[in-house]
């Protein structure tokens, strides 16, 4: 580790969390319907859609609305993806895509997840990329934000009946939000030199006088909504580590900055919704704390490097550099691995396959815990909501009254349904994994034997089901197993997890607000941050260490006895 | 029987007040119920230890089928035996907590049963009455109670006045006074007539009676969960779900590379993770916390209100009796210009000899420490005027001389004198102070006031001061006038006070509190509190009050001492903290768990793994069974701390809070870290491993 390389890592989240503070006076804004700027398209677009966009619902109501815009996306997806071979600007000629791997694709994307089983150069069309993809990396970015803010407004007043209106936070997310800020981030990227283009492929020779396909696209803006929607699923197959898509040490940094700032400005969002700014900052403090503790981790198992490289001499300064670009160095990659997986972004600027034992284990375990470090727009703000209630309802307890989480009582209905949330991530990945490891069929998939294979499984299923999408490597996921399973695991870990969610925050909505008094639990303050960071390791992280000390941790001890598999 | 069954059970409830927890009878009884216990359909309501039994069944089955092979079945069957103790445990604990209560029920149930009831035929004549058992009494019927008669059933005095034992509810062997009419006028079940006779109207059904209530309460029972056990009860489900998935994902997991561990050692990860101790020790928990009450002296009607009790913020206190002492004593003389203060005290001492009330009595000795002024034994030729409500003054005529003292402007208007301009002053003043006065008259001349002062008990303003800091709201509810209120509140260091209180005061005053999102606690005793108590969240009502007082209340004070709301506060937030603190030490001993037993299943596909076996446990074998033998030990070592309560300190939320994760939390990661290690030593030590 150096101290320029901590440097960068200080330097990138320092500008992070100082763009978050006025972006979340600016989305708490828009949450409340006082940004107006474009009024007349957006009743335009009510007028089009049928919407009153006064008129409040409840949980139910408001969940249904989700559904039925995330239902109807994903149909639209699918059909555009299984028919681009007869549609337009497809200059390279692309045929449909198959079945089931049009299906991993189309719920991948609108579950915010972004896994990709294809490489977008060889398989997809521009339309595809920007009618299909790119439009969903709006929408269901949109829908996380707005499902966020619906269970916000849960907690900002006593027998709230109304929890807002799914189609006016949509509508209003992506106009005011994510299309501005995709259109300056965009066009920056234009400036470092990503790609927007329409024309087709470059055929070059190069210097040895081989013939060589460079593919372009329009890129730029595409990769900007990737980010800062925390998506994460990229224009080309390898994603931020490739030149167009990640050409400098700026640019990574700038993604980085884009998938972090609105998962961090959203935790303030929500000190602004409930009144009580403290409440935002504890829970960015604990995002904050796990992001910085799993950079310094995975940069140290990094930088220390593969033990059997350095016994068999190599350049020890360098750290274990396989898999990851120059041009960013270990603390970029470390940083970007750190934070893509705790926002459940996804986009990866290194080979994580590559990264040492530990330096791998980093990344799953953050997406183990949950997608809440900060999470993806949206679901990890109402994921971290989960744990701040578990964390409450016990801890709440030895204050000697009824657990209350800002006034609200945290009781058996909220417990159960956050139970039933809690329960989807580790049935999902543990009980897909467990399969895959032992039926043939899926087990084919498989590159690497010994631990590492189990862990490049276990992998992919925590991606889906933490709706991630980073890939870990060292997987042929285009089978029909694969592609059915994951895709299941993606709409679990979304739609499973955030119905009960809401529902919570109906339950909760409906309570009356207790007032605060010196026997409240004080749920801001360092106390607090460390209790809730003790409940998301324990709670969220416990039931992965069996899998985890049987994939990457014995892989570490054996790496370090000199054993490979 | 050899001993009068009221006086037993008076007997039992005080022996309950210390008590060990745990005695050689209800040891052996509690042994017994624990194995009673065991039956699936009694512990399907607790999922935790369900699932335990569950397991230790199949080991069970798996170590016999081992044994019938003749293969390898020890460590198997020491694994099913740690199981079975972990169940067992836990129903003991439970079994524990009830059989506290048994005793006393058991003596309790004995008076219900010799109680034999006259009925009237008609209520007002006593003359006729027929026989009947005291179980068969209807609501409505009238019965007849004489001395020596234990009254049949809970009901309303309506003829008669008689002194009654009431030690087989309150404990308390001094007679009291009921009376028709009035506040005095509840009788309970049970209870014994020493003198005179009472005519009662029944008013419970069979079955539902105050001391039926207690039996059941004290026994654990009816018990129901009350709403944050369900609430607990759900996440330790749900948890203990999340660690059946893990679990059983291991066998597909470990199959990757080498073979998945035996089912004996997946069943021992299994139990270690789920919070088995907190499951075990829930229902005692609950059971031990409602006991706590009893054994103070306080009955409450559910498990709900003593949960109520700890989410209190507002407590509503009479001044009179609570915050200050019964009595008003003298404090100072105001003589008017022209007299002496001595001549005052004289006029006072002389208008105050026939006065027995606890007033009359301060006057003397005040002015005889104060002033030095001879209180003589009442002459024989004084003619002594007696106070009435209607004249409200009071003294005697001696020699010649008339010595009054009453209310200043009744004693003003008796004399037809204009209130003196300097007396005038002196009573504003004194009522200011939050003092009563008095005036004194001698001859019919007005020569100055008495100031009458509350006194607030000793220690109320630190008590106070503590509930402040536990975030509770003081309300101190009086009769007097504003001013006098006020004065008192700021002496006795209450928050807010409501003066000239009516019951529709308290009332409205209740809403407005609950209205803001606060829960009201307040303790009253008359018929025109019930209203307010049955409004209140948390009513606790004085076992001396009238029935429609104790019906109104969730809870009732056998002593019937109103500053009692304050530790039932504490009992209710006591029994909360003891549940949060051990499920949080129930979840943070799984961290060392997973140390002892994750290298010990995996270290035969890879030996590298050692390496987390960071306590050097012995042997695969002596760890996972040290991690069985701590999980099934530590309920049996943390049941007096379930049954006694974690201690409580009243502190603000923040520093409880702080105090507690430390203890339960970081205590609970590093406690079984020690307790594994020392376990591993012992069976080594013995050769078992």
């Amino acid at each position: 580790m150096t101290l320029i390389g901590w440097a960068q890592i200080a330097l990138v989240l320092a500008a992070i969390v100082a763009a978050a503070v006025p972006l979340a006076r600016y989305i708490a804004a828009v949450a409340a319907g006082r940004v107006t700027f474009l009024a007349p398209l957006e009743r335009a677009i009510y007028a089009a859609g049928g919407i009153d966009a006064a008129k409040g619902v409840g949980w139910k109501g408001y969940t249904l609305a989700m559904l039925a815009a995330n239902l109807a996306g994903f149909l639209l997806l699918y059909a555009l993806l299984r028919l681009q071979g007869m549609l337009p600007f497809n200059p390279q000629g692309f045929d449909g895509v198959p079945a089931w791997l049009a299906f991993n694709t189309a719920v991948s994307f609108i579950t915010n997840t972004n896994w990709q089983a294809y490489s977008g150069e060889a398989a997809m069309s521009y339309l595809s990329q920007m009618a299909g993809l790119a439009v969903q990396n709006f929408l269901s970015a949109a829908t996380g934000i707005a499902l966020a803010f619906a269970v916000c407004r849960a907690f900002a007043a006593g027998n709230l009946k109304e929890l807002g209106n799914f189609w006016a936070d949509f509508v209003r997310i992506n106009l005011y939000v994510l299309l501005p800020l995709a259109l300056v981030v965009g066009l920056a990227f234009v400036a470092m030199g990503m790609p927007q283009t329409l024309s087709a492929y470059v055929e070059a020779t190069t210097l040895e006088g081989g013939a060589q396909t460079i593919p372009l696209g329009p890129a730029a803006f595409q990769i900007a909504i990737k980010h800062l929607g925390t998506n994460g699923g990229g224009f080309f197959g390898v994603n931020a580590a490739h030149p167009f898509e990640g050409p400098s040490a700026l640019a990574t940094s700038v993604q980085i900055w884009a998938h972090q700032v609105i998962p961090f400005a959203l935790a303030l969002v929500f000190g602004r919704i409930v009144g009580d700014a403290r409440q935002g900052w504890a829970l960015l403090a604990v995002m904050l704390g796990f992001v910085v503790a799993a950079t310094a981790a995975i940069y140290a198992a990094e930088a220390a490097g593969n033990p059997l490289h350095l016994a068999a001499g190599v350049a020890p300064g360098l750290g274990n550099m396989e898999g990851k670009e120059v041009r960013f160095g270990l603390a970029l990659a470390a940083l970007f691995a750190a934070t893509t997986t705790g926002a459940s972004c996804g986009a990866v600027n290194a080979m994580l396959d590559s990264f040492t034992p530990l330096g791998g284990m980093v990344p799953l375990f953050l997406m183990q815990l949950g997608e809440v470090l900060p999470g993806g727009v949206g679901s990890g703000l109402y994921g971290m909501l989960v744990f701040v209630l578990l964390a409450v309802f016990v801890a709440g307890l030895m204050v000697g009254r009824t657990p209350e989480y800002l006034g609200k009582k945290v009781q058996a209905r909220e417990i159960k349904l956050a139970m039933l949330a809690v329960l989807v991530l580790p049935a999902t990945v543990l009980g897909f994994t467990s399969v895959s490891v032992v039926a043939p069929f899926a087990a084919s998939s498989i590159q690497d034997s010994g631990p590492h294979g189990l862990s490049e499984m276990l992998y992919a299923y925590t991606s889906a089901a933490g709706n991630n999408g980073s890939a870990f490597g060292g997987l042929t996921a285009d089978t029909p197993w694969l592609n059915a399973t994951l895709g299941l695991a993606m709409l679990l870990g979304r739609f499973a997890f955030v119905v009960p969610v809401m529902a919570i925050a109906g339950s909760i909505a409906a309570k009356p607000k207790l007032a605060a008094s010196a026997g409240t639990f004080p749920t801001h303050g360092p106390l607090f941050v460390g209790l809730l960071a003790g409940v998301i390791l324990v709670l969220g992280g416990l039931q992965f260490l069996p899998a985890l000390a049987l994939g990457p941790v014995a892989e570490h001890f054996a790496l370090a006895a000199g054993k490979t598999f | 029987m050899d001993m009068n069954p009221v006086l037993a059970a008076g007997e039992a409830r005080r022996a309950r007040r210390g008590g060990a927890l745990l005695t050689g009878p209800i040891a052996r009884r509690a042994a017994l119920d624990a194995l009673r216990k065991l039956d699936p359909r009694h512990l399907v309501r607790n999922p935790v230890i369900f699932v335990t039994e569950i397991v230790s069944i199949l080991v069970t089955i798996l170590a016999a089928r081992a044994a019938v092979l003749a293969e390898p079945w020890l460590f198997q069957a020491g694994i099913a035996l740690w199981l079975w103790l972990t169940v067992l445990f836990a129903t003991f604990a439970e079994a524990v907590a009830e059989g506290r209560g048994r005793a006393q029920a058991d003596s309790l149930r004995r008076a219900r049963s010799e109680a034999r009831a006259k009925v009237l035929v008609r209520p007002d004549d006593r003359a006729i009455w027929s026989p009947r058992d005291a179980t068969e009494l209807r609501p409505g019927e009238h019965v007849l109670v004489e001395a020596g008669d234990l009254i049949p059933s809970d009901g309303e005095v309506v003829a008669g006045v008689a002194s009654v034992n009431e030690a087989a509810v309150t404990g308390e062997s001094a007679p009291v006074i009921r009376e028709s009419g009035g506040d005095r006028s509840a009788v309970t079940g049970g209870t014994l007539v020493v003198s005179d006779w009472l005519v009662v109207r029944i008013t419970a059904a069979p079955g539902s009676t105050f001391l039926d209530r207690m039996i059941s309460l004290v026994e654990g029972a009816s018990r129901q969960k009350t709403p944050n056990e369900i609430a607990l009860d759900i996440l330790l489900a749900g948890m203990t779900i999340i660690f059946l998935i893990a679990v059983a994902t291991l066998v597909g997991l470990a199959s990757w590379n080498g073979q998945p561990p035996s089912v004996a050692v997946l069943a021992a990860l299994l139990v270690t993770l789920i919070p088995t101790t907190i499951g075990g020790l829930l229902s005692a928990i609950g059971i031990a916390g409602m006991d706590r009450l009893v054994r103070f002296n306080v009955l409450a009607t559910s498990g709900r209100a003593v949960e109520a009790a700890g989410d209190v913020d507002v407590l509503l206190l009479d001044k009179t009796g609570t915050i200050t002492l019964g009595n008003r004593q003298a404090a100072a003389f105001a003589p008017l210009p022209g007299v002496s203060e001595r001549e005052l005290a004289e006029a006072a001492v002389l208008s105050s000899l026939a006065d027995e009330t606890p007033e009359g009595r301060s006057i003397l000795a005040f002015a005889q420490e104060r002033h030095g002024v001879a209180v003589p034994a009442l002459p024989g030729d004084a003619r002594v005027v007696p106070f009435t409500a209607q004249t409200r003054i009071s003294g005697l005529d001696l020699g010649g001389a008339s010595y009054r003292k009453g209310a200043v402007d009744s004693l003003a208007k008796a004399l037809g004198a204009e209130l003196p301009a300097a007396l005038r002053d002196a009573v504003d003043r004194i009522a200011r102070q939050g003092s009563t006065p008095l005036a004194v008259a001698k001859d019919g001349r007005l020569l100055g006031a008495i100031e009458l002062k509350d006194i607030v008990k000793t220690g109320m303003r630190a008590r106070f001061d503590a509930l402040r800091a536990m975030g509770i709201r003081t309300v101190m509810v009086t009769g007097d006038n504003r001013l006098t209120a006020a004065a008192i509140a700021a002496e006795a260091g209450v928050d807010d006070f409501i003066a000239e209180a009516t019951p529709e005061d308290k009332l409205a005053y209740i809403r407005k509190a609950q209205a803001e999102g606060r829960l009201v606690a307040m303790a009253g005793d008359g018929t025109n509190d019930a209203p307010a108590l049955a409004q209140a969240d948390v009513g606790l009502a004085m076992q001396t009050g009238t029935q429609a007082a104790r019906e109104a209340g969730n809870m009732v004070d056998l002593d019937s001492d109103p500053t009692k709301l304050i530790e039932v506060v504490e009992i209710g937030k006591q029994l909360l903290i003891t549940r949060g603190a051990l499920t949080t030490f129930s979840i943070a001993n799984d961290v060392a768990k997973y140390f002892a037993i994750l290298p010990a299943i995996f270290v035969a596909s890879y030996p590298e793994l050692g390496a987390l076996n960071v306590m050097g446990l012995a042997s695969p074998e002596s760890a996972i069974l040290s991690a069985v033998i701590f999980n099934a030990l530590i309920i049996v070592a943390l049941v007096p701390l379930a049954l006694r309560g974690v201690r409580y300190v009243p502190v603000g939320a923040a520093a409880l809070l702080r105090r507690n994760l430390l203890l339960y939390g970081v205590g609970g990661v590093l406690a079984p870290f020690v307790g594994i290690k020392l376990i591993d030593l012992l069976l080594v030590l013995l050769g078992i491993a």
